[in-house]
């Protein structure tokens, strides 16, 4: 295929060992990869809605993740098609730019790929219908903001938000709960906003979870919770009013980097060095003493005897505590990290209310609060729950949870879910259609029928009859000419999504739209696949 | 047009009924593994181990058994994850809360068929678990004020999870000697200061419980067997070369005189050392690091008393129950806390020496000696006391108590039945599902203990449909019987535990439509 001839009729090869490739071109290579795409697509589509189920994933080594995020299930799924691979990708840009509507963007991206591969059938050249895909994603995009509301909240007044937390935890399996979950991961958010400049650092919020107990049992603390004990079993288990030194130098003798050599040849020196290595433990101590400190916090070991040392001064402390777990502390306990004993001083050490031990169940784990601290802006949602699965699932939820409040406050708006905005837009960009001349008003009408396409898979998952509840809700939108009807996916026996409080963010759900027209775009574009046909 | 593979090359992927069947299959597979050692009448099972020995152990607890399994259906991997959870947090009901789930996913299979969607089933499923719970709320006896009651049923329920056990002949010895243990540690849940000494030889009737601390150590030549009001020093030190820990140190000679000089420091320093820790005026040593020879003989030489090579565990239980700290320096010794004891005996059981601690300051510990035919037997009496302990300390805790022997099951299966009733709509089919599930429970009891399950449960049910009945299975005497008369109680926290966790375990796999599994990891070969 690859082969061209020149001026005198001799073949020279473009492709090299082409007898190894296999490639694809012009409207077969389009079609492969819409195929791939909508094969990715389809194993998310039943895990969308409320309703949506579970996927079991068993990973390279055996272990076992049960999970409805897009996200996971796709980066799990050990995905080696290379359209598949962009859809993977989508899935991630979703889950880091806005965290929630993982599942939804590749639904919708699948349902943009099937109406091109009509209208491709219909000879209508790809780049045309990128460009049709475009324009259509732009007026939807704007139709969102015209229908999107503000809604007002405040430090006090949280419940609109714990509203929209619910509706993103409602489709997973924590749902049981999903009222206090919200309403920690609301509150967790709220901890560590800076309403001022409307923004949210989401890695303030630690999420812990240990296996034991119940899901009921899940809770918030203000201050942060570290998964080690204290260094010598008969330190004193709580403290008040601590004064924490945060180090990162261990509890040992200095070990110089360069490289040296100590030689000991007489007796004298053998005494000198042993006087000197007990003064450095000695003067370690007493540092960490002199300062005020009441506890310290070490990134490295310590020596035994450092350790006893440490018990006999009454100083209690704790190591081996992880790179980012200090810098949590030091931020929540307002203190500094001191990398040398040196540099030690009054200022420089943490101050927390309360740090105690706490032991779970009949096995000796144990943890470390630290709480009642100086900067409250670090907090940590601490989830127990029955096994190791629903603990990993829960801290997915819980993250999902926590982006959409995050969201929220930076930016106020929102859009009703339940595939409400779907339809709102594919109303618009129906009528928009008419408006363009050219081959383009055939792709933008594909893409309001893709649109279509998400609230018809909620309805299919809540076991609804798809097209006449779709098409009675796309009526009453018109009739009425609200963009508050949704499906009535919880059986609860109203389409109005205000009075259900189904919530999504407006910034979620327009990038939602944008993502997925972007990679489609992206595919459109490809018609030329060459590989090697080895695999 | 063919669609390229999507997944990596052994990636497999199954979908919709197919999927959910394996996982059904797979699950229900487990829990009828594990079905016949439920009850007192339960059997054993013998596990080989394929690691090197091929080492075999027979037990009938649950989370043991599963444990030891290899599995590589993802559904029955959450199964052994829900025993394995069970078994740290309440100790017990290991193979009930496997058994429950996979009746309830059993009949979750059978509405399935029938096209009822799974998430109507776990609607049904989940009001039914909560209306369980609140049933079995309803009838819990506490008898928190009444100390000398509580003790009571605190006997009886050990009784009733030994009853399972291979310690069931001398149950009561056993049940005895857990409530006694649990009453020492005053309300905490730390089993640690429990400690439990395995010695092959004599019967399980000769197991005991000490109130003392037994090391299972030896005391060095030439030292005193017995000490009288002992002060003990508990450390962690070297007591070999003391090496020096500046980095980069070395030793460097040129004459064979020197060495010896350095030789003769470094004995002098292990002879200060000593006379430093000789100086807290003690007589009792334990270090848990090795004591050299020469040391050794200078703590002879003083007429104390050193133990070396004591475990971690070892020094760190010593030093909880002497009072005494675990010291690594020695410069101060007025103001190290020193352990202290009434005895320090050297004591036999049968051919071992061991070291006995009597009359500690904190009366929290204690040990329990068990004494068996063998190995395996030992093993299965530590677990099953283990058992034992866990559910007692928890139930010290949380002090309600509910009556045993499938009484708590008709309970609840008869309140979610009643549930069902008053329910409209596809939900009520799933709800009666589970209060089937509830009672394949007792059935299965009766059926391990080789009864007339059919009979026993119809006529279990006929005597709960009056209010207030006590009724159970008297595996014993194999008829419906009073469990209060019996005296068989559970503790309710670990009926709760295993309902709920049984329940989110069934509804985590029903809610599965889709299993993928990985390309197993390529493993290099070691060899």
């Amino acid at each position: 295929m690859a082969l061209a001839f020149d001026e005198f009729g001799r073949p020279f090869i473009i492709l090299r060992e082409q007898d190894q490739k296999t490639r694809l071109r012009g409207i077969d290579a389009q079609k492969a990869n819409i195929a791939a795409g909508k094969a990715v697509a389809r194993i998310l589509r039943s895990s969308l809605g409320p309703k949506g189920m579970d996927k079991m994933l068993q990973g390279p080594d055996g272990d076992v993740t049960i999970t409805n995020d897009g996200a996971t299930i796709l980066e799990q799924m050990d995905v080696d098609n290379q359209i598949a691979k962009l859809m993977v990708e989508l899935s991630r840009s979703q889950d880091y730019e806005i965290g929630d509507g993982t599942t939804g963007v590749v639904v919708m991206a699948g349902a943009l790929l099937e109406q091109a591969e009509r209208q491709l059938d219909r000879g209508i050249h790809p780049i045309r219908i990128a460009e049709g895909y475009e324009m259509a994603s732009r007026v939807a995009v704007e139709h969102l903001e015209r229908i999107a509301q503000k809604f007002e909240f405040d430090v006090n007044n949280f419940e609109p938000l714990v509203q929209t937390c619910m509706t993103t935890l409602s489709s997973k399996i924590v749902n049981r709960c999903k009222r206090s979950l919200a309403e920690i991961a609301v509150k967790a958010v709220l901890a560590v906003a800076d309403l001022e400049r409307r923004d949210v650092n989401l890695d303030l919020i630690k999420v812990e979870g240990k296996v034991g107990g119940k899901l009921e049992d899940t809770e918030l603390i203000y201050g942060i919770l570290v998964d080690k004990d204290m260094s010598h079993p008969q330190m004193p288990k709580q403290i008040e009013d601590a004064h924490i030194a945060i180090l990162t130098c261990p509890f040992e003798p200095p070990k110089p980097k360069t490289k040296h050599k100590v030689d000991i040849d007489t007796v004298e020196k053998f005494e000198t060095l042993r006087k000197q290595e007990q003064q450095y433990f000695d003067e370690m101590v007493k540092k960490c003493k002199d300062v005020g400190a009441t506890l310290v916090i070490c990134q490295w070991g310590f020596d035994d005897e450092a350790n006893h040392l440490l018990m006999h001064r009454n100083l209690p402390a704790v190591r081996w505590v992880g790179g980012v777990e200090l810098e949590l502390i030091a931020i929540a306990t307002g203190g500094r990290i001191v990398p040398r004993f040196q540099e030690l001083t009054p200022e420089k050490l943490g101050k927390a209310g309360l740090v105690r031990e706490k032991s779970f169940g009949t096995t000796k784990e144990r943890m470390l609060y630290i709480e009642h601290c100086a900067n409250s802006r670090a907090v940590t949602v601490f989830i127990r729950g029955g096994n190791k699965m629903m603990i990993e699932e829960t801290k997915r939820s819980i993250h999902d949870a926590l982006c959409v409040a995050r969201n929220l406050i930076r930016n106020k708006s929102i859009v009703y879910g339940g595939g409400a905005a779907e339809i709102a837009c594919s109303l618009a960009v129906d009528a928009a259609a008419d408006k363009y001349p050219g081959v383009e008003q055939y792709a933008i009408r594909a893409f309001a029928e893709a649109l279509d396409s998400v609230p018809m898979a909620l309805a299919e998952n809540s076991g609804l009859q798809p097209i006449e509840t779709l098409s009675a809700v796309k009526s009453q939108q018109i009739k009425e000419n609200i963009p508050f009807y949704g499906i009535d996916c919880n059986d609860v026996g109203t389409n109005d999504m205000r009075e259900q409080n189904v919530f999504e963010t407006l910034i979620g759900k327009q990038q939602q739209i944008l993502l997925a027209t972007q990679v489609v775009k992206m595919i459109l574009k490809i018609d030329d696949v060459i590989s090697n046909s080895e695999y | 047009m063919p669609i390229d593979k999507i997944f990596k090359d052994d990636a497999s992927e199954e979908k919709g009924e197919r999927a959910r069947m394996a996982s059904f299959i797979g699950a229900m597979a487990v829990a009828d593994l594990v079905k016949s050692t439920l009850g007192p009448k339960g059997m054993d099972k013998i596990l080989q181990s394929t690691g090197r020995g091929h080492a075999v152990s027979v037990t009938n607890d649950g989370a043991t058994i599963l444990k030891s399994l290899h599995i590589d259906n993802p559904a029955a991997k959450v199964l052994v994850d829900i025993s394995k959870v069970q078994d740290d947090e309440v100790g017990d009901g290991t193979t009930s809360v496997v058994v429950l789930a996979g009746e309830l996913l059993r009949e979750a299979e059978k509405l399935v068929t029938s096209k009822i969607h799974p998430m109507t089933i776990i609607a049904g499923y989940r009001m039914a678990a909560e209306c369980a719970r609140d049933a079995l709320l309803k009838r819990v006896i506490d008898n928190k004020e009444n100390a000398e009651k509580f003790k009571s049923d605190l006997m009886k329920i050990a009784m009733t999870t030994l009853c399972s056990k291979i310690l069931s002949q001398d149950k009561e010895h056993f049940a005895e000697m857990a409530v006694d243990a649990v009453f020492r540690l005053k309300g905490s849940t730390n089993l640690e200061s429990i400690q439990i000494i395995k010695k092959p030889g004599g019967s399980l009737r000769d197991s005991f419980l000490d109130e003392g601390f037994i090391l299972d150590k030896k005391i060095g030549i030439g030292q005193p067997k017995r000490i009288e009001n002992a002060k003990i020093l508990v450390a962690n030190t070297a007591m070999d070369t003391d090496k020096v820990k500046i980095y980069g140190a070395r030793v460097r000679v040129d004459s064979m005189t020197k060495v010896a000089e350095i030789e003769g420091a470094e004995k002098e320093k292990m002879k200060d050392k000593v006379k430093k820790i000789l100086d807290h005026g003690i007589n009792c040593f334990v270090n848990r690091q090795l004591i050299y020879n020469f040391p050794e003989e200078l703590f002879a030489d003083a007429g104390v008393l050193a133990i070396e090579h004591a475990d971690f565990e070892g020094i760190e239980r010593l030093g909880l129950v002497t009072g005494g700290e675990i010291a690594s320096t020695f410069d101060n010794p007025e103001s190290v806390k020193l352990g202290h004891c009434k005895l320090i005996e050297e004591i036999m059981i049968g051919e071992d020496k061991l070291i006995h601690f009597s009359g500690v300051e904190m009366g929290q510990a204690c040990s329990i000696v068990l004494r068996g035919a063998s190995h395996h037997v030992l093993d299965e009496a530590e677990r099953s006391l283990h058992d034992a302990l866990c559910v007692l300390s928890q139930t010290i805790n949380d002090t309600r108590v509910l009556l045993g022997g499938g009484w708590p099951e008709m309970v609840m299966a008869k309140e979610v039945d009643d549930l069902a009733r008053k329910t409209a709509g596809k939900k009520s089919h799933a709800i009666e599902a589970f209060s089937r599930a509830l009672v394949a429970i007792p059935t299965t009891i009766a059926d391990n203990a080789g009864l007339d399950s059919a009979e026993l449960v119809a006529q279990l049910r006929a005597e709960h449909h009056s209010e207030s009945s006590n009724a159970g299975i008297d595996v014993i005497t194999g008829a419906v019987g009073d469990m209060e008369e019996r005296g068989i109680y559970e503790a309710f926290k670990v009926k709760q535990a295993v309902l709920l966790s049984a329940t989110e375990a069934a509804e985590m796999i029903l809610r599965v439509d889709e299993i993928i599994t990985c390309a197993p990891r390529r493993r290099e070969d070691r060899m």
